[in-house]
């Protein structure tokens, strides 16, 4: 089960011609896709992509009414190798998934893809993930379309401008052979808006078509010497077709005045922040009337000289606005115009910074030092030499604490790594390899576990140097999304082929959770259209691995250790793999709790579970704190002046996952923390019982009460 | 800090810019869905953006609204805030109105900065084993130099009360604040027509919408976040009249006392006769006497004995811990906390985890040493008596065996435990009275501040406590003696392992 539900928005997507569509960049892909009249549809979820699968997911029946099939792909390389569909058949193929990291799980299958070259329009689909709130290391997708030569589509991030260039990728790739990748910022796939809708088109050719008569070309095959007449057929033909189509249909875009001393030259996707920044500058009104040039390349690859070259006519400076590095575009630029013999000055990386996201501020900056030096008088006197001096606002930068993403309250995932921080005081520090997943938070305080990560489904690979043992063992954590997507091959696999001693713990949510809970081989929930409940200790015993323990309550924090200091203290040769297993509580809670508020309405009986903590009997000494990370365990002031340090205090966020507990008596912390259960509709028995209790109690209190002095406000 | 531009009339003059800062799971996509959805209504163009990922589990995240006035052409709106260019900004956290600031979101020439002056702690500020909690009061002076207009107030707590949640409380304060040229009608349409939860959102908007309206929301009525409330000023005193009688003579010998020391010698006689009985009180009473000489006469050595020998002498024990579960008043409280209503039962589970260590020094002190000292006895011990034990003290065993144990104080003073506390007092007490001048002493009493927590935290803070004490001696003839001390304890407080300990004192060794 997906975070988010799509079901309501997807019924927006059968809109026709003469409506209006309105709502999230994402679902106006989906909805470009069904009116290109796109054959299947694919990809693997990841930030900031993630919904476009899930909008798909929850799109099923659309599709299937329309004769598209859609395919929930074990990972990016198998849903840039399903493109293969579109290499000899004329059917349109799309998929999705993250730059770059995405793209490099992919590009075996999309430099396979692009040597071939394809019938059918190939169209992938990459939310980039640059910049603020990315969770990945920062580089750009562009140099795979550079060295694989697809072509890079970098649309205007609004919602028609991206509409649009999705049909027109299917075009481009069919004029030209090649696959066509589009890419979406962040902000992008969240962007809201309106366009007008057109007709959903069913495919003209079906995969079903397509299995019942099948081609082949041994052409297409790379193989030698075909390999090298693809390479000649990309420069000789393809790409020279793509630079007409693009030329003919006008992709790139041209704004403001023919005639200017200056112009910027600028990926499609920064637009919207450097019509801001002209706006802030007086050079452009709200509508983006611009008065310096602007040359919008919608296509960031291939770049098409003699445009280029028509837009600098006239013109003594260009600053090119390329977010980014390196300046692959500023460079190509530049050796347009050397081989040109062109004067005109080429501006870029010197008013820009080399590396960062161009915010709005970097673009203001940027753009003003360009102007100031190229084209003075465009700007008002204020902007030249501003005077007024900037408030002092005080320095926060000591203050602020930083609050960097972490488990969510009763988190599964939250236990295993106390655990793990337990054995990590009996055993000492051990060689750790993480993988991607919620559970790389562990990485951050307080649990600090985890030296490095190689990518998604290469925990345990990343330790392959130490497979060989030593006076400890590393130990690699994976989860069941990293698992699947790639971890049972590249990383068990090679544990098991090289009879590795390390120790692999694979934390399993039942969800690919990080990503937004979609559902994998192992996950326990039944899938209409997926095959589900597979296990992983079943997979790991099937490729050979012996010493496996299935763990099926991770909240056991006593079981979760012992088992951990089992594996690692163990004479037992060859790979040693824990699978922790708990249900995600993020998914756990969106499908219990209405179960539960429905249960206690029809006069169930219902147990809800919350902790607590004695604030008498905590010290304020916070060693919970650091076992556990919990949003919902926080710290509260005493109002009382005999005590110094504040209390541990857990919220009504409690979710009852028994975390603080169970840490409380595995690593012997204090007697402050309690759980209380409150019965909704109690049977009549357990009523009077409890009344029984509360009065014996009270009798009790009361007794000791009366003999000894008692301060504060009455009871 | 990012300068903030002056800004010239620009060409993005009538857009207004709207930026909301919130803590992963506060509902911040919420609230900017309404406020679009309120703009579409009236007539105006808007573009939301967001940056989701894995921002959402806990992390900060921002949400980004443009809106203006709907033409014949739509206007190019930008993707996020730039410094020095956001008319309104909401932040759903009092550390977030901080980060805005930072970030250069907050500026004196047009932003009215909407917040909530809760605390949602960071890690960081939770691990420290002192007071690691980030200073609010910061960040609303800060808050209020660089908001043009700035509107604060508990609004998490306010949405909890009203049944909601706080995006439904600051889309009110927003409404309220009269910075988006829309009637009250509109905001609570777009609530509607959102369709979820309707009538808690309406009630918690309305109560958002009064509160920025008042003015009572401005930055006079934030409070220090997360204080419990105080105990009434007169606490009383009940008991049996013979024991009032003898607490009443207690308490008269705190008249003796200089002023400024009443209160905090008041507090630490209620609470070690809390802990045993008046004897102890009395005994808590003659351990002040002898400092007396030591205070420099304006009672500052004796406010912070009165505090520090209270906590001494109140150790954690088994019976202290046993007494706390059992008192009258422990079950409503936490019903209260919990919700629990009529016709509903609360069960309560103890997470007890007793170590032969702490059975032993419940053993006679004579004998609970030679026990100690014999890991044979102790590992008998440990599978006799120690082990997790969850009790169900609403039960009549598990309450019963609490109340035995609480019931137990009269065995107290024979205890190893007790004979080892007593121990601690008097040689920390006779280090403070050796101590060459107030100042000194005064630090080395607070240094008590870092024994603390149950068995292995407990011994860690006793060994942090020895050391810093240890360093103490080697700077307490110093004329910066007293401030050295403070910063080895400081320095004491910062982590669990003691690193930052272990440099401090490195570096008094280097010059002592």
């Amino acid at each position: 089960m997906a975070e988010r539900s799509f079901k309501a928005e997807v019924q927006h997507l059968r809109r026709g011609q003469g409506e209006v569509f309105t709502g999230e960049g994402i679902l106006a892909i989906t909805k470009a896709l069904l009116e290109s009249g796109v054959g299947y549809v694919g990809g693997y979820q990841g930030a900031p992509i993630s919904h476009l699968m899930d909008v798909l997911a929850d799109a099923e029946d659309l599709l299937s009414e329309l004769g598209v099939r859609f395919e929930a792909n074990a990972n990016e390389a198998a849903a840039a190798a399903m493109l293969a569909a579109s290499v000899h058949y004329p059917i349109r193929g799309a998929v999705t998934f993250k730059g770059p990291v995405g793209v490099n799980v992919a590009s075996d299958a999309l430099a396979n893809l692009s040597s071939s070259g394809v019938t059918g329009g190939a169209l992938i689909i990459v939310g980039e993930d640059y910049g603020e709130g990315s969770s990945i290391m920062q580089e750009r997708t562009h140099a795979f379309a550079m060295k694989s030569q697809f072509w890079l589509m970098d649309p205007r991030p609004n919602l028609p401008s991206i509409v649009k260039a999705v049909s027109d990728s299917f075009d481009l790739s069919e004029a030209s052979n090649t696959p066509v990748m589009m890419m979406v910022r962040i902000r992008a796939c969240h962007v809201t808006g309106s366009f007008a809708c057109r007709d959903n088109r069913p495919p003209a050719f079906s995969v079903k078509d397509a299995v019942a008569n099948p081609r082949s070309d041994f052409a297409r095959v790379v193989l030698p010497p075909m390999s090298y007449q693809h390479e000649q057929d990309k420069v000789k033909n393809r790409w020279p077709a793509a630079e007409a189509f693009i030329r003919e249909r006008g992709l790139n875009e041209v704004f403001g005045p023919d005639r200017a001393p200056v112009g910027i030259v600028l990926q499609g996707g920064m637009y919207n922040g450097v019509i801001r920044a002209l706006q802030h500058l007086g050079l452009a009104d709200i509508h983006g009337n611009s008065q310096v040039p602007l040359y919008v390349l919608n296509v960031t690859w291939p770049l098409v000289a003699d445009e280029f070259h028509d837009f600098c006519k006239g013109k003594d400076s260009i600053l090119v606005v390329e977010e980014g590095q390196p300046e692959f575009i500023e460079n190509q630029l530049g050796s347009f115009l050397y081989r040109a013999g062109a004067s005109l000055r080429l501006h870029g990386k010197d008013v820009f910074p080399m590396a960062g996201e161009y915010t709005g501020t970097v673009m203001r900056d940027g753009i003003g030092a360009f102007l100031k030096e190229a084209a003075p008088d465009m700007l008002a006197d204020a902007l030249r030499a501003p005077n007024a001096p900037a408030p002092a606002i005080p320095d926060l930068s000591k203050t602020v604490p930083i609050r960097p993403p972490g488990f969510c309250t009763g988190c599964p995932e939250r236990p295993i790594f106390a655990a793990m921080k337990l054995v990590e005081q009996e055993l000492g520090k051990h060689q750790i390899a993480a993988d991607i997943g919620c559970h790389l938070f562990a990485a951050l305080p307080p649990f600090e576990i985890g030296g490095a990560t190689m990518g998604y489904g290469l925990g345990p690979a990343a330790n392959g140097a130490f497979d060989g043992g030593g006076e400890k063992r590393p130990v690699a954590i994976i989860g069941d999304g990293g698992f699947w997507h790639n971890g049972l091959s590249s990383s068990f696999g090679n544990m098991a082929f090289n009879k590795s001693d390390g120790v692999a713990i694979v934390v399993d949510n039942y969800y690919s959770a990080a990503t937004g809970g979609q559902d994998v081989m192992s996950s326990r929930a039944q899938n209409s259209s997926k095959a589900t409940n597979n296990p992983i200790s079943k997979a790991l015993a099937g490729i050979g691995i012996k010493w496996v323990r299935q763990i099926d309550r991770t909240y056991d924090v006593g079981r979760m250790r012992d088992t951990i200091r089992e594996a690692l203290t163990t004479t037992d040769t060859g790979p040693k793999v824990i699978v922790a297993s708990s249900e995600c509580m993020l998914n756990r809670q969106r499908r219990e709790k209405p179960l539960r508020a429905q249960a206690i309405r029809d006069g169930r009986r219902v147990d809800i579970p919350r902790f607590g903590v004695d604030a008498e009997v905590c010290t304020g000494d916070h060693a919970c704190m650091r076992l556990s990370g919990c949003p919902s365990l926080s710290l509260k002031v005493l109002d009382d002046p005999l005590r110094d340090d504040p209390v541990a205090s857990i919220d009504q966020s409690c979710v009852g996952c028994g975390n603080c507990g169970e840490v409380a008596d595995a690593a012997i912390l204090c007697p402050s923390f309690y759980r209380a259960d409150v019965v909704h509709n109690p049977g009549r028995f357990e009523s009077r019982i409890a009344a029984m209790r509360a009065r014996l109690r009270g009798w009790l209190t009361r007794r000791r009460e009366a003999r000894r002095l008692s301060f504060g406000v009455a009871p | 800090m990012m300068p903030a531009a002056q800004q010239p009339e620009s060409g993005a003059g009538g857009i207004i810019k709207l930026a909301v800062l919130a803590v992963g799971g506060q509902g911040g996509g919420v609230l900017t869905g309404w406020i679009e959805a309120l703009a579409r209504a009236n007539g105006y163009a808007a573009q939301a953006t967001s940056v989701a990922g894995v921002a959402q589990r806990t992390g900060a995240t921002v949400y980004y609204v443009e809106m203006a006035p709907a033409g014949e052409r739509d206007p190019v709106f930008s993707l996020m805030p730039a410094a020095g260019d956001v008319d309104i900004m909401i932040t759903a956290e009092m550390m977030e109105a901080g980060r805005a600031i930072m970030r250069g979101f907050v500026t004196p020439d047009r932003t009215v900065l909407i917040t909530s002056t809760h605390r949602a702690l960071a890690v960081s500020e939770k691990m420290v084993p002192g007071d690691g909690i980030a200073s609010s009061e910061e960040v609303l002076a800060a808050a209020e130099i660089a908001a043009r207009r700035l509107i604060c107030a508990d609004f998490d707590a306010m949405a909890v009360q009203k049944g909601s949640v706080i995006s439904a409380t600051l889309f009110g304060a927003l409404g309220g604040s009269g910075a988006l040229p829309f009637p009250r009608e509109a905001f609570e349409d777009a609530i509607r027509a959102g369709g979820k939860g309707v009538e808690p959102s309406l009630r918690a908007f309305a109560a958002g919408f009064e509160a920025a309206q008042s003015g009572a929301a401005t930055g006079a009525a934030a409070q220090t976040p997360d204080a419990a409330p105080a105990p009434a000023a007169d606490a009383t005193v009940r008991g049996p009249d013979r024991l009032l009688r003898d607490w009443q003579a207690l308490v008269a010998r705190l008249d003796t006392l200089p002023d400024s020391a009443r209160d905090m010698a008041r507090r630490g006689l209620e609470k070690t006769v809390d802990f045993q009985d008046l004897a102890y009180g009395a005994e808590y009473l003659d351990r002040l006497d002898s400092l007396r000489d030591r205070d420099p006469g304006d009672g500052s050595l004796l406010v912070e004995a009165a505090k520090y020998v209270a906590n001494a002498m109140s150790y954690d024990d088994i019976i202290r811990v046993a007494d706390a579960k059992t008192r009258t008043g422990r079950s409503s409280r936490i019903e209260a906390e919990m919700g629990v209503r009529q016709g509903q039962v609360m069960q309560v589970t103890e997470f007890l985890h007793p170590r032969a260590e702490e059975v032993v020094s419940m053993f006679p002190a004579r004998m609970g040493a030679r026990w100690m000292d014999n890991p044979r006895r102790m590992r008998w011990v440990e599978r006799l008596a120690g082990g997790g034990r969850r009790i169900r003290s609403d039960g009549m065993i598990g309450f019963g065996v609490l109340y035995l144990l609480a019931g137990a104080k009269g065995w107290r003073r024979r205890t190893l435990r007790h004979a080892q506390e007593q121990a601690h007092l008097d040689a920390w007490l006779t280090r403070v009275r050796a101590a060459p001048c107030p100042a000194v002493a005064i630090e080395l009493l607070r240094n008590q501040r870092l024994i603390k927590g149950y068995s292995d935290t407990h011994a860690r803070g006793q060994s942090k406590f020895d050391r810093v004490m240890q360093g103490a001696a080697l700077v307490e003839t110093r004329e910066d003696g007293a401030d050295w001390i403070r910063r080895l304890r400081e320095a004491a407080l910062l982590d669990e392992k003691g690193e930052a300990l272990d440099g401090a004192l490195q570096t008094v060794r280097s010059f002592a």
